[in-house]
């Protein structure tokens, strides 16, 4: 980078001769020539296969049960399997168990539906407790003008099936879940907080509000085992709350507490799965599932990971051996790059 | 040059009768000894087709002629038989000549003009055409202050055109296909609002900028030797409704893929410690790491000019797009203002999932592959003359090219007259007796003779641009010696470092 000195006379107004005002600044050219593009698309397809067969035998290793779980009658649901290893038995030795709900053709997705919530009532502010924000309307405020906490349509329609699971051993044992630790813990810690108490009880912190219309239980009263579960910071609303993308969805439920018979996870055998039916899947044409399943570091069974690296392994392959075969017989003498 | 044709009637008539004994030298199998102008205009009937002349030939004219040539009868003959030419030569013309000349090509060939001048009359030809490119120096500021382009001497013009201008269509026509590119595929895969206003803010300004900026595909003396370089900017060659449309294709395709492999990979999917992870916050971190990582490796391989600023905004843009989306996701931003930073967290149970990385990492090759094989196979099977010139560079890098002795340009059948002007009386005579030279120009390369056509276009000499001396002369009276005017006698060469 020369810079002429001269900045008087005739040449005054002459550019700078540095690199960089003439353009001539070091740089890099590459080209798409056939020793780069052909070893590299070899290298690519190499790695998506190596990928593609590693992650299928993770996949492999996980197990998952699906359970469509259909009402009858009443309040009888009956279950039928959706897919089953063999029978209605399942043995899932030495992992960490998930005990998931799912839903069909729920459009958690839908615009004017997730944009009804009040993010800042639900960390805990007390103006937005007491003047919900205007996009959940119409679920703001009762007849009586009491603001609904928590408002909005994705509080409202909370999920409130329960379930027990029962193995039918000798003798009937029920299975116990961690219901806690089921949600992520920027939301459970972060996003969602319950109003500040003052030395007040929880309901009183909610005094002056009133429960959404679908619910039979005030926010406060969510969860009567646990009192530390209650408020917004209830487990199961937060993990509702964290609208799912696509209509099939499933959502977490609890994690299997690998005490007693269940310390090296769910033995073979027969189980039940006692629902109490609350949530009315037939109002929107869906269907509700029990997902058991076992994960990896990949995460739950989904096989399409390893499948598309599998094909996309051989697309490559193939469109490079297609290019060889072309470059072989037309570019190689480079008679075609003579002007 | 085979003949120069000299038209300096003083009646309409007369005009016409030399224009009609040039056209019918040129063209002797032209049909009939009339001039019809629907023969020669194009099928659209409004551009002058190009026709095709054994030999090269010469037009001088001066402004008396000329004014009878512009009149709306005889202005298509004119045009016509001046296109034959190698060089028209207008003489003793008054500045509003100039400027019908030029306009006179505009209305009826479909090119782009370019008028260079130094003085106050030339003006209204600057203004008048396509580009105009005014001279600084001895006549004064007029033609500067009206002009696109100025510098201060004539052999400047051809590093405008072969370095500047070409680079200009190229960064243009690089930069178009890029943005159309990115944005097409943007619309398609958007989910929160604060990406879409930042995507085209600050994710992926800075590269494009840079690819406009600072592209080149060879340097400034590659450019001087290989003018047939600059063909490509006269037709077009490298963005058009063909090209847009095969980009927004590409668009499309690359949005699809875009959307279905995260929506596969995520629709049933759970993170390592069996937690959600098919939530709309995450499909849409997702996919928009996905796209950006994707538009970042296209501007890789679009980007010819790897200098250091180039990289540092690509690489910047990619790092900071983590950084923001980080930082807006984080806790504090979303304490200030909940409702509209409610994607908290999203970033950092996203991003420390393996899954998520091999999802991105697959659509990025499945994007980016088409694109790849598309243009190794453009450059197999139908190289462009930039690759050509681009690979001779390349091999040529470890030993620096030879300063070339003798550029010969070979046009083949296009034709771009030259057309000069000047306003002193008597040279068309002049001119022809190849008597005008008073002092030998300056040989910069051994070899070059002067009165030979060399460097095409661009090696004026004498008084006016765009003189070439006719072989077989038969004017050779004797002509008075001249004023010098303020144009400078220069030739053209291979210099290196202007």
């Amino acid at each position: 980078m020369g810079k002429e000195p001269a900045k008087s006379g005739p040449l005054a107004r002459r550019p700078d001769n540095s690199a960089f005002m003439q353009q001539r600044l070091p740089a890099w050219s590459p080209m798409l020539t056939a020793s780069t593009v052909l070893p590299f698309m070899y290298c690519m397809a190499a790695l998506c296969l190596f990928l593609g067969v590693s992650l299928l035998v993770t996949v492999q290793g996980t197990q998952e049960m699906k359970v469509l779980v259909i009402i009858l009658f009443g309040d009888v649901a009956i279950l039928t399997a959706v897919r089953l290893p063999c029978s209605a038995s399942v043995f899932l030795p030495g992992v960490m168990l998930f005990f998931y709900y799912g839903l069909q053709n729920f459009h958690q997705n839908l615009r004017k539906y997730m944009d009804s919530r009040d993010d800042a009532q639900m960390v805990g502010r007390t103006d937005s407790l007491k003047n919900p924000s205007t996009y959940c309307e119409p679920y703001i405020r009762d007849e009586k003008g009491l603001p609904i906490a928590p408002c909005g349509a994705v509080a409202n329609s909370m999920f409130n099936d329960s379930f027990i699971l029962q193995y039918l051993g000798s003798p009937t044992e029920t299975v116990s879940l961690y219901r806690k630790g089921i949600a992520w813990y920027t939301d459970e810690n972060v996003k969602f907080r319950n109003p500040p108490l003052n030395n007040q009880t929880l309901d009183q912190a909610f005094e002056g509000t009133i429960k959404p219309p679908y619910w039979k239980n005030p926010v406060y009263k969510l969860d009567p085992s646990d009192p530390n579960n209650n408020g917004f910071i209830n487990e199961d609303l937060i993990v509702w709350m964290r609208e799912a993308a696509f209509p099939n969805f499933k959502k977490l439920y609890g994690i299997l507490k690998r005490t007693g018979r269940f310390a090296d996870g769910l033995p073979a055998g027969n189980y039940n799965v006692i629902v109490s039916y609350n949530f009315p899947a037939q109002h929107f044409r869906g269907r509700k599932l029990v997902v058991l399943s076992t994960v990896t570091w990949l995460g739950g069974q989904n096989h399409f990971l390893p499948i598309a690296y599998l094909v996309t392994s051989g697309l490559v392959f193939l469109l490079a051996a297609a290019l060889t075969t072309i470059w072989w017989k037309f570019g190689r003498n480079a008679k075609n790059l003579e002007e | 040059m085979n003949e120069v044709f000299l038209i300096s009637g003083n009646t309409p008539d007369q005009v016409r009768q030399e224009l009609k004994t040039a056209w019918m030298t040129m063209k002797p199998d032209t049909e009939g000894t009339v001039f019809l102008p629907e023969r020669i205009l194009g099928k659209k009937g409004s551009a002058v087709k190009d026709e095709v002349v054994n030999g090269e030939y010469g037009l001088v004219i001066n402004g008396n002629s000329l004014a009878y040539a512009l009149e709306e009868s005889m202005e298509l003959e004119f045009l016509w038989t001046a296109c034959m030419c190698q060089a028209v030569i207008c003489c003793r013309v008054t500045p509003l000549q100039k400027a019908q000349v030029v306009e006179l090509v505009k209305k009826y060939k479909k090119v782009v003009t370019l008028a260079i001048g130094d003085g106050a009359n030339d003006v209204s030809m600057i203004k008048a055409a396509h580009i105009g490119v005014g001279i600084s120096g001895q006549e004064g500021m007029q033609a500067v202050s009206s002009s696109d382009y100025s510098f201060a001497q004539f052999r400047f013009l051809q590093r405008l055109l072969l370095v500047h201008g070409r680079w200009s269509y190229l960064r243009m026509c690089k930069f178009l296909r890029y943005f159309f590119y990115k944005n097409f595929t943007f619309t398609f895969t958007v989910y929160d609002e604060w990406f879409i206003t930042l995507y085209n803010l600050v994710y992926t300004a800075l590269p494009v900028l840079g690819l406009s900026l600072f592209d080149q595909d060879v340097n400034d003396s590659w450019s001087f030797q290989h003018p047939q370089l600059y063909v490509p900017g006269q037709r077009n060659l490298y963005f058009s409704k063909t090209a847009f449309f095969k980009c927004a294709l590409y668009s499309g395709f690359s949005s699809l893929v875009l959307f279905f492999i995260p929506y596969a990979a995520m629709l049933d999917s759970l993170r390592h410690d069996g937690k959600d992870l098919g939530d709309y916050q995450s499909f849409a971190v997702v996919t928009q790491t996905c796209l950006l990582v994707t538009v970042c490796i296209q501007l890789a391989l679009e980007m010819a000019y790897w200098t250091a600023v180039n990289t540092f905004f690509l690489v910047g843009s990619l790092l900071m797009y983590f950084f923001m989306t980080f930082t807006m996701y984080s806790n504090g931003t979303f304490l200030m203002f909940p409702s509209s930073f409610n994607f908290i967290g999203t970033a950092r149970n996203t991003m420390n999932q393996p899954s998520v990385w091999l999802t991105i990492m697959l659509t990025s090759i499945l994007c980016v592959l088409p694109g790849l094989t598309y243009r190794f196979l453009a450059i197999q099977l139908w190289p462009t003359i930039n690759d050509k010139v681009m690979l001779k560079a390349r091999q040529a890098k470890a030993t620096p090219p030879p300063p070339s002795r003798k550029v010969r340009l070979r046009r083949g059948s296009s034709r771009r007259s030259g057309y000069a002007f000047s306003h002193t009386q008597g040279y068309g005579e002049l001119v022809t007796s190849r008597r005008f030279l008073r002092r030998p120009a300056m040989s910069y390369s051994s070899g070059f003779t002067p009165l030979k056509r060399t460097t095409g276009g661009f090696s004026p000499m004498g008084r006016s641009a765009g003189y070439s001396p006719s072989e077989g002369a038969n004017r050779s009276a004797r002509v008075p010696d001249v004023e010098g005017t303020s144009l400078q006698m220069y030739r053209t060469t291979k210099e290196h470092g202007f």
